[in-house]
């Protein structure tokens, strides 16, 4: 029987239009926009000024502090203004405009379609290498992945969890890059191994990706202590703490990180970026990014500089649908919709979902039947229906005993609902007045 | 394409099922019992069956629409639901006045009052029926030998059901052995031929029914098989600590409103526990207090007060019972 993690989940339809279409190269766009905040943490603070002429894989924003990253241009041309605009949250953002002349990398970049297979650096070098590359989890998250590497002293990983689930419907993103840069990944995924210091590496797949499963399994004999494990398809297994009791059964004590259970977990995405930087030198300004969607002409996987407007993608695959009734950058479970294709393709986006307008509006909210079935497919085994009501009620300190500040936010409950009703709208709304409270009972 | 486009927090997808799906998911479950009532009780099934859903959504129509000036909600089934756990719940021979007036109580009195669908504290056919049999114990004790279209509505031939022959006889003093003579076969009971509420004598499609809504996934096997286990577990320990006075379990699994009760009754979404823990909790209440009011009471049976009973609990085992939540129990650390 296939691994799973044993509470809750859903099954929604996969959808995986792209899985079959091989990652393509977007041509470079006549502009890009690129936000100085591409991470969670503090914003990059930029370095270059209005006129300057940048290089493809120019730092344009440096990190400010530890938890922040670098920022490199995606494109070569002249910085014509950094100014704020909005991005895929709808909030403005500061960002750097430039406007394109023709494709000049830094010099320090290795071009060549050649695979490195040694790895050189030292633990610490890896480490500084994906700070320099402004390396952030690819998996959605984008966390900076430095401070996931270093392991803070007396502390211990035991084994390194490459998240190659994709559980989100429609996206293809990591599949593909799977099955055509597997040995990237696999390296990436040494590399990741040696910062960490760990001798075993474990890279979970769903089973609806049987051909990367196979694929990456059979790469994988040539690497020392890395296996593939398939696993049953189940929403949301790509989320950190799930993934992590599917596959060694440890469970992530509430409020503390997957290190407390012995693991550090990564996406299959960030171990490609992260053989790029230290293989090949070459920073994090582009990823691979799923345009997709069922009334879509030509939806597929493209190579994407970051700062490249989403309308560039949308046209490179045939253009925006005449039905189209809701664009979602991220996945449909988690992404978030947006209400422009003027903003730009980030280091988190990995894919973008046109949805047709009959399946774009929510369903009518009608009463809680206490069918239990939100209950059921939580994931985290909270009760979504009673975290609403309480939140609906204001009740808060009630909602904090029952641990609405746990919640992930996958969806699962909303999803489910058959009354339609908007549980995870109500959570959120409930966890954001409990952290706000949290913190000023702090600062007392 | 046109220049709006809709924008909402996440998930933006939605899975197919809605509250009226399932409701008539309960009611297709309930077609084999419908089809068994018709083929023991002819013409009385089909005149209670019909009088009972359609005074039950007329009911709510009426109220939504008068009372309430709410919109109208008869189109999500539950009151379709209602109207036929109610009439199978009753014998065939009860007069119509009768059902209308336990359909009143169901649906103006126990669901409306409470503001309908989601907010009722108790099993609305389970109240209308307990009614009906505190206010009507004539004619709601007298059940009609199963005969078909052979007889008419209302001069059907009655006769004891078997869980009263066996109350009966106890009290009289006799033993098991010489009763068991006078009661159908655990087969026939099987199959449904005996006297009794007009949808829970036959075993055999009410299993089918659960096949069903397990396999759609309506229900979860939480409820019904905790009230079906511990009714087997506790008049099995009865019966093999006097099998002269007490009947063998599968007598009573397969006679009275067990099987309806668990599988139909019990998992009323409305008025069950939220949680699996809850469920069982509750499943062992209702099988136990069944077997208590069967055993040991005055009514022969007590199905729908155990359920009613149990219901009144739900919302004290929804607060304090609560599932073990992800990273709770620290392990591994």
């Amino acid at each position: 029987m296939l691994k799973t993690f044993p509470a809750g989940g859903v099954h929604p339809p996969e959808n995986k239009i792209t899985a079959n279409a091989p990652i393509q190269y977007l041509p470079v766009p006549e502009n890009v926009i690129i936000p100085v905040s591409q991470h969670i943490g503090a914003p990059a603070t930029p370095v270059i000024n209005k006129g300057d002429y940048v290089k493809t894989g120019q730092l344009i924003a440096a990190a400010k502090g530890y938890v922040s990253s670098n920022i490199h241009s995606s494109v070569s041309g002249k910085v014509n203004k950094i100014d704020n605009a909005p991005d895929s949250s709808g909030y403005k953002q500061p960002s750097v405009f430039i406007d394109i002349e023709g494709d000049e990398w830094t010099d320090t970049i290795d071009r060549s379609p050649e695979i490195i297979q040694e790895v050189v650096l030292t633990s610490e070098e890896i480490i500084k290498k994906c700070v320099e590359s402004g390396i952030v989890g690819l998996g959605g998250a984008t966390f900076p992945s430095h401070v996931k590497l270093t392991i803070p002293s007396g502390r211990k990983c035991e084994v390194l969890i490459i998240n190659g689930v994709e559980c989100e419907p429609y996206l293809t993103s990591d599949h593909r890059l799977m099955l055509e840069r597997g040995e990237e990944v696999l390296i990436g995924t040494t590399i990741l191994m040696k910062a960490l210091k760990v001798e075993s590496a474990m890279i979970g797949i769903e089973s609806n990706k049987p051909d990367a499963i196979s694929h990456m399994s059979k790469l994988a004999t040539d690497f020392k202590g890395i296996t593939v494990i398939g696993l049953e398809v189940k929403y949301p297994q790509g989320a950190e703490k799930q993934l992590i009791k599917a596959l060694i059964n440890r469970e992530v004590p509430t409020g503390r990180l997957p290190l407390d259970v012995g693991t550090v977990v990564h996406n299959v995405g960030t171990a490609f970026a992260v053989y790029e930087a230290v293989q090949k030198n070459k920073p994090l300004f582009e990823r691979v990014v799923t345009i997709t969607g069922k009334s879509l002409k030509h939806p597929g996987n493209f190579f994407v500089r970051t700062g490249t407007p989403l309308s560039s993608l949308i046209d490179a695959a045939g253009g925006l649908p005449e039905d189209t009734g809701k664009i979602v950058a991220g996945g449909p479970m988690m992404g978030k919709a947006i209400n422009t294709t003027d903003v730009p393709v980030v280091k988190g986006m990995s894919g973008v979902v046109l949805i047709p307008l009959t399946e774009s509006a929510r369903m009518k909210i009608n009463p809680c039947i206490r069918c239990a079935k939100c209950v059921s497919v939580c994931p985290l085994n909270l009760e979504p229906y009673l975290l609403m009501t309480l939140t609906e009620k204001n009740l808060v300190e009630r909602a904090e005993k029952e641990r609405i500040t746990d919640c992930m936010e996958c969806g699962s409950c909303s999803f489910i609902c058959p009354a339609g009703r908007p549980l995870l709208d109500y959570i959120r709304l409930g966890k954001s007045i409990i952290l706000k409270m949290i913190r000023e009972r702090n600062l007392k | 394409m046109s220049n709006l486009l809709n924008v909402s927090p996440s998930p933006h997808l939605h899975g197919t099922e809605t509250t009226r799906k399932l409701m008539f998911g309960v009611v297709l479950a309930l077609v084999p019992t419908l089809v068994t009532s018709v083929y023991y009780f002819g013409w009385g099934a089909i005149i209670v069956t019909l009088t009972s859903v359609v005074s039950c959504v007329l009911f709510e129509y009426l109220i939504q629409k008068f009372i309430l000036k709410r919109p109208n909600s008869i189109t999500d089934g539950s009151a379709i639901v209602t109207g036929l756990l109610l009439a199978f719940n009753l014998p065939s021979n009860i007069p119509v006045l009768l059902v209308v007036i336990g359909s009143f109580v169901s649906i103006a009195i126990a669901k409306m009052t409470f503001g309908g669908l989601g907010n009722n504290p108790f099993n609305p056919a389970l109240v209308g029926r307990v009614f009906m049999l505190i206010s009507f114990p004539v004619q709601m004790t007298s059940w009609p030998v199963p005969s078909g279209f052979n007889t008419g509505y209302t001069d059907a031939v009655t006769g004891a059901t078997p869980l009263a022959i066996l109350k009966e006889g106890i009290n009289n003093g006799e033993q098991i052995s010489s009763l068991m003579e006078k009661i159908p076969s655990h087969m026939q009971m099987f199959y449904g031929y005996m006297g009794g509420s007009m949808g829970e004598i036959a075993a055999v499609a009410l299993l089918i029914g659960f096949a069903w809504m397990l396999f759609r996934k309506i229900i979860t096997w939480h409820i019904p098989v905790s009230v079906i286990g511990s009714v087997a577990i506790f008049t099995s320990i009865l019966w093999l600590v006097n099998p002269e006075q007490n009947a063998d379990p599968v007598f009573h699994l397969l006679t009275g409103g067990i099987l309806l009760g668990a599988i139909f009754m019990a998992t009323d979404y409305v008025t069950s526990p939220m949680n699996p823990v809850a469920m069982i909790i509750y499943g062992c209440g209702i099988g136990v207090i069944t077997v208590i009011i069967r055993v040991f009471g005055a009514y022969p049976e007590g199905v729908s007060f155990a359920i009613l009973i149990m219901n009144a609990f739900v919302p004290l085992m929804n607060s304090y019972i609560k599932p073990v939540r992800f990273g709770e129990e620290v392990k591994n650390v």
